[in-house]
């Protein structure tokens, strides 16, 4: 496969097709929907971190004037946890169950208990206080330390590990070597534990879903998601509606990070919908979303890593604790499998635990486990590199994982670029600039895997000669400009030519859901492939008007042109002129294709990032930030550098402020943007972005995804610029303003710097 | 379902009366950028809202005959930012008003209702209480005046009798090499609540403080008048040794607690930072005046 090169759209910053709807407020987002007839849904939710639900007494709830329906477990379907796993992509329906509706027990506060819907938003509300649960109140376990103890409250008997019951809930390894053998040949040997706080995705649209149930039983429903076709496969499996009477519409999506790749309103919305005969509207507070949707875990990790002192990395161990939630699930697989990644290393351990726990089950975020195992192993590297004496993008150099560098997680690598990103951070201007008294630089380094997958596309071509394409995949990161760009390049026409559209679950083929950063990787495959089919029909088209062999047709400039032996012998039949004379000559233009896409490489990102720290008031401010990345091919840069961008932002977050806080209750206290600090635009700088290009070469365009290693190196970058300002390590996130000042004014560190 | 009366009264007569009679189920809509994110939460659920935007003495604002200011409890943010003086003659106060919440926060919110939500982390009350400014309020019983640092009681609560409404603030005529500030330790740069706030309002003369007054908020239930503080700037060149003992004075007046929004080691020691680098900007403005 050549990549193609010398394009005219790829590559170009082009307006978004969704950019005016969206710039005007004319985006039709979930909760913008409405319909005649329309009733109010609300979820009740438990007040106990752990409790066994005992009774549920609904009767007073039902009397209430205004309440239609009313569902709670029993009318979901249950996957009993005896009969083994119903896998749903990376989702067992034993826990999607459970997760939408408490059944034995309620899991953590904010577990829905009962969902009603009513005339209107208070009566719903209100019928939600009328429903009586008697709960026998357990105790709970919250942080990993207490959920791990031998003593700990069981979350789920049946789990077993090692034998006996406990929260641990699965544990998977990647090894390569021998690894008592790799440390013994080590010169230098550094083992840290680093702790992380669950952080929220943050996205700005809370859940929201219209579902409509007709008397037949088809179901139309309006929801925000990262897949329509998760959500039509979801809702048909916990409700027991056929998929093919669930239409799944998606909305515009503000803001998904992974969050949005499960659901939580739509089962229960399709039920009293269909319990009541109306649509039913339901739309998430903020508190509901940051008590009961997913973020991601927390973390314990511990990594220890040997080299020699001409700086080759012999043999490293990392151990990590994710905490999954109230039922298992946590993404241990990115933790364990990206961390170590973007080095060659001969001894490898990499392992982790998925640890249950009574707070709300963990939704995929960016590069899922990747950035909290990254910020543990980055943070030592630094380490390493510092006794060593060597400069810490050197030392990454040294030992970076090249073409032919077997990854401990299974592939061995083709053609990739990492080492292009340490290079282009070495020479940049940012790492060459001064730093000032109380500055200090950080670099770090992350690898994400990505994904191919399951893609459907349409290309159709107007009766007019212009083109629209719709694909399958909701657009969470520009993903309809890159597909805009490469059908205008492959056609030869302005992309203005071009509409793109995200289809539903009845107008498109299935797709797999917006995540693993595979949308634009695979739905251009799917795009090229049909827009290819489409041009071999146009020259075919063209020679039956020019009654020459099609051989003699080339597709060029939007138009066909003959070819010798008839070069120059007829003038040029552009796509208008073909569209137009399509009815006479064989009818519609189009093509569809379907496939199960592969080829998606890995990415590598290594980012610098500059701060400054108030050493009265313990704030660390980032001053500057360089994001470099291998994004295989930049169909349109200015969306690939605001995935860069974007990550970074939410790293810093991470890093900086952002924590879920629990009251003793188990609780959380900051269930709300005021207390659960995201950055603001003006704590960021600009963050400048490398595009380091090194085409997949298994891919027509050369893409790889790029959507999630922007999040993964961004903790340690800043954490290792800390250090470098402050002369003091950090452990634990976030480094907020209390807990920097506490390690600057004990005693060690004042006898230090006086 | 609880019934919810909403009234917009021209004077404050009828205001008062209506508010009085609602008792415990009255409250009063200034900008609504407390009450109504209360309400959408819970909070509260009043029975009646009283809007004072249509008094016509509430939003506005009035040089004084000494030189001084009066601003109406409903004054916004931005009002106040666009009078032609105020900012010059009180900017510390203004840059404490103008950090509530956002931008567009700003065109509603009011330094009245910012200092009658009651919360010892509001923004404009340190500011206020620097400056020495003087609230009208008043009730079925009439008028009265009484210093800003005496309205607020515990978190959430005034010293306002039933159906007294705060009307105006008075800030006094400000002698020659006078000014004021405020700086709040947030852990973001905006769109955040105060760790801690301290207002600094001070007079030099000949480079040396003759007069001083220091609010800080967000350390103890309410925000406190630092008199000590005030009292070891006055009558120094504002010194390092003054600086020191009147930031030591600020610390030992916190009375805060452990929260999520920070510790106790954290806010007292932050206290006295923010003496420092507030004083150093009044005194840097003073110098201008």
């Amino acid at each position: 496969m050549t990549v193609v090169t010398n394009n005219k759209w790829i590559g170009q910053r082009t307006i978004r097709p969704d950019g005016m709807d969206k710039v005007t407020g004319r985006a039709q987002f979930a909760a913008d929907t409405n319909m005649p007839g329309m009733i109010w849904g609300k979820v009740l939710r438990s007040p106990h971190a752990h409790a066994r639900i005992k009774s549920i007494n609904t009767a007073k709830a039902e009397a209430l004037p205004g309440v239609k329906a009313v569902v709670t477990a029993r009318d979901i379907v249950d996957f009993p946890i005896d009969k083994g796993a119903v896998m749903l992509g990376i989702q067992d329906m034993r826990w999607m169950c459970r997760n939408v509706m408490a059944r034995e027990k309620a899991l953590f506060p904010g577990h829905p208990i009962a969902a009603v819907a009513a005339t209107t938003e208070a009566i719903a509300a209100e019928a939600c206080k009328l429903i009586e649960v008697d709960y026998e109140v357990l105790p709970f376990a919250i942080e990993i330390e207490d959920a791990i103890k031998s003593d700990a409250p069981i979350l789920h008997e049946f789990n077993k590990f090692e034998g006996k019951p406990s929260n641990i809930a699965g544990r998977i390894e990647h090894k390569k070597g021998d690894l008592a053998e790799g440390f013994k040949k080590a010169e230098i040997v550094i083992e840290r534990s680093f702790t992380t706080r669950p952080v929220h995705q943050g996205y700005i649209e809370p859940h929201a879903c219209l579902i409509s149930v007709a008397p037949d039983g088809k179901t139309t429903i309006w929801s925000s998601s990262q897949g329509q076709f998760m959500v039509r496969a979801m809702t048909a499996h916990l409700t027991g509606i056929p998929q093919s009477d669930i239409r799944a519409i998606p909305a515009e999506i503000g803001g998904g990070f992974g969050g949005k790749t499960i659901v939580y309103l739509e089962p229960l919305a399709t039920l009293l919908a269909k319990k009541s005969g109306r649509p039913v509207k339901m739309v998430m507070t903020r508190e509901e979303v940051m008590r009961a949707t997913g973020p991601t875990s927390g973390s314990k990790s511990t990594v220890k890593i040997g080299a020699t002192k001409d700086g080759k990395i012999v043999a490293a161990h990392g151990t990590f604790y994710l905490q999954a939630g109230a039922l298992p699930g946590s993404p241990i697989r990115g933790a364990v499998g990206c961390s170590f990644t973007p080095y060659d290393i001969p001894n490898l351990l990499s392992e982790g635990y998925d640890v249950c726990s009574n707070r709300s089950k963990v939704a995929a975020y960016r590069a899922p486990g990747a950035p909290i195992g990254a910020y543990a192993v980055e943070c030592v590297l630094d380490e390493v590199a510092e006794a060593l004496k060597m400069d810490p993008l050197d030392f990454r150099l040294k030992n970076a994982a090249k073409e032919g560098t077997k990854a401990a997680h299974g592939p061995t690598f083709q053609r990739i670029g990492y080492i292009e990103t340490v290079e282009a951070a070495k020479a940049s201007d940012h790492y060459k600039a001064p730093l000032g008294k109380l500055q200090g630089r950080g670099v770090a380094s992350g690898f994400w895997f990505n994904a191919g997958g399951e893609s459907s596309a349409q290309v159709n071509i107007t009766e007019d000669g212009n083109v629209v394409v719709t694909t399958g995949h909701p657009d969470i990161g520009g993903s309809r400009a890159g597909i805009a760009n490469i059908c205008a390049e492959l056609l030869g026409i302005d992309y203005r030519r071009v509409s793109v559209l995200i289809g539903d679950t009845a107008t498109i083929g299935f797709s797999n859901l917006t995540g693993g950063s595979r949308v634009l990787f695979a739905s251009s495959i799917v795009v090229t492939q049909s827009t290819e089919q489409i041009i071999k029909t146009l020259r075919e088209r063209a020679a039956k008007i020019w009654e020459i062999d099609p051989e003699a047709v080339k597709w060029e400039d939007g138009a066909a042109h003959p070819v010798s032996p008839n070069a120059g012998q007829f003038p040029p039949l552009t796509l208008k002129d073909l569209a137009e004379k399509a009815p006479a000559m064989g009818g519609p233009i189009g093509a569809g294709v379907q496939l199960n896409t592969t080829g998606a490489d890995g990415g590598f990102g290594t980012h610098i990032c500059d701060v400054e720290v108030d050493v009265d008031l313990g704030i660390a401010r980032v001053t500057r930030y360089t994001a470099v990345q291998d994004v295989g091919r930049a169909i349109h840069p200015g969306y690939v550098e605001g995935q860069l961008q974007g990550g970074v932002a939410q790293g810093i977050g991470w890093a900086l402020n952002e924590e879920y806080i629990y009251t003793k209750e188990g609780k959380v206290d900051n269930p709300g943007f005021l207390d659960y600090r995201m950055p603001v635009c003006s704590d960021l700088p600009m963050i400048d972005c490398i595009m380091v290009e090194v085409p997949n070469p298994k891919h027509p365009q050369g893409i790889k995804g790029v959507g999630e290693v922007p999040l993964v190196p961004v903790m340690a970058a800043v954490a290792n610029a800390i250090y470098n300002a402050l002369g003091k390590r950090f452990y634990a996130l976030p480094m907020s303003p209390p807990k920097v000042l506490e390690v600057i004014d004990a005693p060690e560190t004042r006898q230090a710097a006086e | 379902m609880t019934e919810l009366r909403y009234l917009a009264p021209n004077s404050l007569d009828e205001a008062i009366k209506a508010f009085a009679a609602a008792g415990s189920a009255g409250r009063i809509l200034a900008g609504g950028t407390d009450l109504l994110v209360q309400m959408r939460a819970g909070v509260v659920k009043p029975g009646l809202i009283v809007d004072i935007k249509k008094i016509a003495e509430m939003t506005k604002i009035e040089q004084t005959a000494d030189g001084g200011f009066r601003v109406g409890a409903a004054v916004s943010g931005m009002a106040l930012h666009d009078h032609v003086s105020f900012g010059k003659v009180w900017p510390g106060v203004l840059e404490a008003v103008n950090l509530i919440g956002s931008k567009q926060v700003q065109g509603r919110a009011s330094a009245g209702g910012n200092l009658c939500n009651g919360s010892p982390a509001g923004d404009s009350v340190p500011a206020m209480v620097a400056a020495g400014a003087i609230v009208t309020v008043q009730g079925p019983d009439g008028r009265r005046e009484l210093p800003v640092e005496q309205v607020p009681a515990g978190p959430g609560r005034t010293n306002f009798k039933p159906g007294e409404i705060l009307v105006s603030f008075t800030l006094p005529p400000r002698p020659k090499g006078s000014s004021d500030a405020y700086l709040r330790m947030i852990p973001r740069t905006e769109m955040d609540i105060a760790v801690v706030g301290l207002g600094v309002s001070l007079t030099l003369k000949d480079c040396v403080c003759t007069a001083a007054r220091v609010g800080l908020g967000a350390v103890a239930p309410t925000v406190l008048l630092v008199e000590a503080a005030a009292k070891a700037l006055i009558g120094s060149t504002l010194d390092e040794a003054a600086l020191n003992a009147a930031a030591a004075a600020c610390s030992a007046a916190c009375r805060p607690i452990d929260d999520k929004r920070g510790t106790i080691a954290y806010r007292t020691k932050v206290a006295g930072v923010l003496l420092k680098r507030t004083t150093a900007i009044a005194a840097q403005r003073a110098k201008g005046n």
